[in-house]
């Protein structure tokens, strides 16, 4: 009775300590844990040119609970300095299951003070939204969401 | 037909980061959509927004079918001279339009 619950937590400590472990290396590159639809996978190879993209600095904010698809509010910053020899050049917003993979993409200049946009969006189907930003520096980082959508975009029919 | 409507602040401290809203009515027909007789309805998007201040380029996006319908952006600028905003959008079948707002800087 006292054995089981007690080896089980024993297990499951030793596993969050492997996990933490892993957490703890240096260089985390981003390799999608889901199978990413390959259309995602080129429209990001075409932005970053195949550089490394880690997770980080980015913020989506965009509701995990959507009724609506057709318009979806979507807020992306980038926790970096706008100075103008270190600044954000510009934030690709990228989906998984849209007809196209891309979303947007927003080109910031140092003026802007604040690397942040927000927009209104459209979501056909419950997915993985993507967020990448590019450093002056040639940096990518990135931010991913996931959203489930309740009513979808781009289905209905025009009467 | 197409209207805008610009939310900037008509004044500022030097130095303030300031917001700007913009929004753009148009359609943004995906190109994805058919009628009840099967047909594509053809894209009809709006493909590029940019902001420019005295002439000098800010802020652009590039749009896809997937942002929504009357394009709506928020953005962030620094202030640092009185001046003119000047806003443009253009897009499939020639869609073009542009609008503008001053601002103070003290």
């Amino acid at each position: 009775m006292q054995q089981s619950p007690n080896s089980s937590r024993r297990q499951f400590l030793g596993l969050a300590g492997g996990a933490a472990a892993l957490g703890a290396l240096p260089t985390v590159i981003v390799r999608p844990a889901e199978a990413t639809p390959a259309m995602l996978a080129s429209a990001i190879q075409n932005v970053t040119g195949g550089a490394a993209v880690r997770t980080g600095k980015v913020k989506l904010d965009i509701p995990p609970l959507v009724e609506n698809g057709n318009t979806v509010p979507m807020t992306v910053t980038v926790a970096h300095p706008m100075a103008p020899e270190d600044h954000v050049r510009s934030i690709h917003v990228f989906n998984e299951k849209n007809p196209q993979p891309n979303i947007g993409n927003f080109h910031f200049s140092p003026q802007n003070g604040r690397a942040q946009v927000s927009t209104r969006i459209r979501l056909a189907d419950s997915q993985k939204i993507v967020a990448i930003a590019k450093l002056s520096d040639g940096s990518f980082w990135s931010a991913s969401v996931d959203v489930v959508v309740t009513l979808a975009a781009c289905t209905e029919e025009v009467i | 037909m197409a209207s805008a409507l610009i939310n900037v602040p008509a004044k500022a401290k030097r130095g303030d980061i300031i917001e700007i809203k913009t929004l753009m009515s148009h359609i943004m027909e995906t190109g994805y959509r058919h009628t009840a007789s099967g047909e594509v309805v053809p894209r009809n998007i709006i493909t590029s927004f940019t902001c420019r201040f005295n002439g000098t380029e800010i802020f652009r996006a590039d749009l896809f079918p997937a942002i929504a319908a009357n394009p709506f952006f928020t953005f962030f600028t620094t202030a640092t001279e009185s001046g003119k905003f000047e806003f443009e959008w253009t897009g499939d079948r020639g869609f073009s339009e542009t609008a503008s707002a001053s601002i103070t800087v003290e």
